[in-house]
């Protein structure tokens, strides 16, 4: 019951032992050898100690995969109607809990890898960030989707991550491809659920293919138990005039760091990236956003929110690069915090690269606390102050939770929301 | 376009005005850098041992410590054992007076539009001229020190204040701050030093001018201002250098320490020679700024206007220690050709009630870079700390970038920080409207980009305002994007 002491012992118990592997598995694992984990030093990850908190959490010896069983259903199944579904236990794909829409072609990653020659680690650069490598290197399962051209996915499409660690801790790497092709639309939502006390060591890694017109509804749902230590990844490489609506909902959870990056490799594509943060207890969530304009005419919009209590730790990195050919491009970027608590912190940096001069770009962000302007006016209407207070933050997080579009799962988060926030009106 | 690119053309065209050289006898170290070379430039100053002492220290720690590699610019590496330390103007003996300093002196800071004689009185205001490395004069010395003020070079502070200088050197900037700090600290030949007493409110503006003459030295000048209780200052700051084809490194450091109710105003008009439009040549501004608001009440505000140098990367910085005390920035950033600027600022609120505001307004044509880089951080017990950024970009021209890194770090709830960034080109929309009343494209672009700055250039004391809008139309009149 060893917790990995040094840097290099733990890399080592990351990486696993290697056998038969692909060139980019070899490629990928020197990578994430000579990168090393990141330390306080590294720019990236300067607010987020992940490799603290894995050597104080990863213990050598008590390593548990999976023993085929999958927990009850009511446990893990989210109160939204009519859906298609993926099951992924511990980073294996489960077949006969998955139910899924016919007019696609859906594999488990691993059978569908060898024929993908070329395009795993495409998208997704694993060069400059440990974790990404460290995925790329040793990913067990994931999903492999791809929607042909014009097909509209009449239900959403949820994937589960059920982590099974009540025999030991759970180390789970997966890896997804989604690929949407032309004129065809999505929604794919993503949900983690742990069982068992042991920590959770998850990182996921999503390669999102959006092609000519093709339009694509992505969610994030983290409301996961303390013991989960999240790495998350998603990489949406859009081509001419597609669309993409990424939404980030972090409520609960250990340790998250996620990283969504788009590239708006095409013209007249459209993005939207909405995040909402929640974090209480002693929570730490780290939402690091790229938008990359490459091409000229695209628009994106980013807003990402957040309420934090107690210890809880926030940060924020919201970089966009518009390249010089990108002329004509419009980005905008917002991120507003409130602190609840004295002990929370955030630590937000929003980061403007620009090489073309024909642009619109602007980012904002402000950090403040409750309006006790707007506390008083619905006091002094009668209301109490609990009540109050959760009327304004709610709020404040309706802005992002309005940009749901689907009326189930727009109800099921705002349930979540609400619940966390004491709203009872 | 074509009349755009003639515009542009022409823009890039323009040559650096202050290029010259002066011939003047000069006195120099051997190049390189060793502890020797701190004990000669040490010995030339007379200096006491505590501050050789202390150069050494410095020393020490600078060779431990590794050039940062993390600000948006790019340089060929600097060969530190290829630069010149120490350079000074030969003085056979000290001068007694005015009368005393080399004609040829004089006449560089003519040149330069500096009232180094006292002749233009009505401009009131008190210059240390600063040539190289040394402080070769300083006027209205004796008008100031009927108010208990002092304004002198650091060698002379050195000589007759040294319980002052020994307490607040390094008070603000520690010699391991950073890596070109330390090597200022272990270097530094001479700067300005200004003490203003309790509550006295000095009655001119304070200036420092630098100027680099001779070639392949270094300039390492150090400036404390130190503002006791209840009083007020406004200090400037100018600077060019010939023009060479060779990079000179300018690594000074400013220290401003204010006390309770104190108030500093620091303004600086940067005009080092920026490089050749084929980016040859150039001074490297490696400057560390930092004021500490340590008194209550106290506030010390940053104006800027950088036209200048191949590379520039430095952040003046404010530290809030202070219940109630307040921090600004404001600052003008041109960048043109192959010129890269990294510059910003930091606010570390520390006290209760502190206050910051950070304009700051990029423009970036030819073929430059330019990077706001600022952070603002809000410590634990500084209640009701509140702070506004607004850093803006304009771009003209497609071969050139703007960069915005802001980090804002709040660990205290009642905190309100805000910030807001943009990036724009300037409107066809206003180039029109101008036309349209009979203004040319040249002088629209130059008002605009004027209206652009006048937030930051107001900030000017009047001497410099004009200056500086002259620099501005100079760099940027007639490009349009």
């Amino acid at each position: 019951m060893n917790a990995a002491s040094t840097n290099t012992e733990l890399l080592e118990v990351l990486a696993g032992q290697a056998s038969n592997q692909s060139n980019l598995r070899q490629e990928a694992l020197r990578v994430f050898r000579q990168l090393g984990l990141p330390n306080n030093k590294t720019e990236e990850y300067k607010y987020t100690p992940i490799t603290r908190v894995l050597q104080k959490e990863l213990q050598l010896s008590n390593l548990f995969v999976t023993d085929g069983s999958t927990p009850a259903e009511e446990k893990w199944i989210i109160p939204v109607q009519d859906t298609y579904r993926v099951v992924l236990l511990n980073g294996y794909f489960v077949t006969d809990k998955s139910f899924l829409p016919s007019n696609v072609t859906v594999k488990p990653m691993l059978q569908a890898a060898e024929k993908l020659h070329g395009h795993i680690g495409r998208y997704a650069d694993f060069k400059t960030d440990a974790f990404a490598a460290w995925n790329t290197a040793v990913w067990s399962d994931g999903l492999y989707l791809e929607i042909p051209e014009g097909i509209k996915l009449d239900k959403p499409l949820i994937i589960y991550y059920l982590h099974d660690s009540t025999k030991g801790q759970v180390k789970s790497v997966s890896r997804n491809m989604l690929i949407a092709g032309a004129g065809s639309e999505a929604t794919i939502i993503e949900k983690w659920q742990s069982f068992g006390n042991n920590p959770v060591i998850s990182n996921t890694l999503s390669e999102i293919v959006l092609h000519e017109n093709a339009q694509v509804n992505h969610l994030v749902i983290q409301h996961d138990g303390l013991t989960h230590i999240q790495y998350l990844f998603n990489q949406f490489w859009q081509h001419t005039k597609s669309c993409l609506n990424s939404h980030v909902f972090t409520l609960e959870g250990a340790f998250i760091r996620n990283n969504t990056r788009v590239c708006l490799d095409g013209e007249h594509c459209e993005s939207h990236l909405y995040g909402l943060y929640l974090l209480h207890n002693s929570t730490l969530a780290d939402n690091h956003t790229v938008v990359d304009h490459r091409k000229p005419n695209s628009n994106s919009n980013e807003l990402y929110k957040g309420i934090l209590e107690d210890q809880a730790k926030g940060v924020f990195n919201g970089k966009i690069f518009v390249r010089p050919d990108a002329q004509k491009t419009n980005a905008f970027q917002s991120n507003r915090n409130i602190l609840l608590s004295d002990k929370a912190t955030i630590n937000t940096k929003p980061q403007l690269e620009i090489w073309a001069d024909d642009v619109k770009c602007s980012h904002g962000c402000t950090t403040g606390q409750l309006d006790e302007e707007a506390i008083f006016y619905l006091r002094s209407r009668g209301i109490n102050h609990e009540t109050a207070r959760a009327m304004v933050l709610y709020a404040f997080a309706s802005e992002v939770l309005e940009t749901i579009t689907d009326t189930s799962l727009r109800t099921y988060i705002d349930n979540l929301v609400s619940e966390r926030l004491h709203k009872n009106f | 376009m074509s009349k755009d690119n003639q515009l542009l053309e022409e823009l890039t065209s323009r040559e650096y005005e202050h290029g010259w050289t002066s011939d003047i006898e000069m006195e120099s170290a051997p190049k390189g850098l060793n502890e020797d070379i701190i004990r000669f430039i040490s010995a030339k100053k007379n200096e006491p041992d505590w501050l050789l002492q202390w150069r050494l220290k410095a020393y020490r720690t600078w060779t431990t410590m590794a050039e940062p590699k993390w600000p948006n610019v790019t340089y060929p590496a600097i060969n530190y054992q290829d630069i010149i330390y120490y350079a000074a103007p030969k003085q056979k003996a000290k001068p007694k007076s005015l009368e005393d300093v080399d004609p040829e002196l004089l006449k560089t800071f003519e040149k330069l539009g500096i009232s180094l004689t006292e002749q233009k009185r009505l401009t009131g205001v008190a210059v240390d001229a600063v040539l190289d490395s040394v402080s070769v004069a300083t006027t209205f010395k004796e008008k100031l020190a009927e108010l208990g003020i002092i304004f002198c070079s650091f060698s002379e502070a050195v000589r007759e204040h040294p319980e002052l200088v020994k307490k607040y050197l390094g008070s603000v900037v520690p010699m391991n701050d950073n890596y070109f700090a330390a090597l200022n600290s272990a270097v530094f030949s001479d700067g300005s030093f200004c003490y203003i007493p309790k509550g006295v409110r000095c009655p001119m503006e304070l200036s420092t001018y630098f100027r680099i003459n001779a070639a392949n030295t270094g300039q390492f000048e150090r400036t404390l201002i130190v503002a006791d209780e209840g009083s007020y200052v406004s200090y400037l700051e100018g600077c060019t250098a010939p023009q060479r084809d060779e990079n000179q490194l300018h690594a000074a450091v400013v220290e401003i320490y204010a006390m309770k109710d104190a108030h500093v105003k620091y303004s600086t008009v940067q005009n080092w020679y920026p490089g050749d439009k084929e980016g040859k040549g150039g001074i490297y501004n490696f400057v560390t700024k930092r004021a500490l608001c340590a008194g209550e009440n106290s506030k010390v505000s940053w104006t800027q206007v950088e036209t200048g140098s191949a590379i520039t990367w430095k952040y003046p910085s404010c530290v809030l220690k202070g219940d109630n005390s307040s921090g600004e920035f404001y600052s003008v950033a041109v960048t043109n050709n192959y010129q890269q600027a990294d510059t910003g600022t930091k606010m570390i609120h520390i006290g209760r009630n502190t206050k910051s505001r950070i304009v700051s307004k990029g423009i970036s044509a030819g073929h430059s870079q330019n990077s706001y880089r600022g952070q603002v951080h809000v410590l634990k017990r500084a209640e009701n700390a509140r702070n506004f950024s607004q850093c803006d970009s304009l771009l003209m021209g497609n071969k050139c970038g703007a960069h915005t890194f802001p980090y804002i770090d709040v660990e205290n709830n009642t905190a309100r920080v805000e910030h807001e960034a943009t990036t724009s080109k300037i409107g066809e929309d206003q180039i029109f409207y101008c036309l349209q009343r009979g203004i040319d494209e040249e002088s629209a672009v130059a008002l605009i980009v004027n209206g652009y700055a006048k937030e930051v250039l107001n900030q000017l004391p009047m001497e410099f305002a004009v200056e500086a809008q002259k620099l501005l139309a100079l760099t940027l009149e007639g490009s349009v994007g």
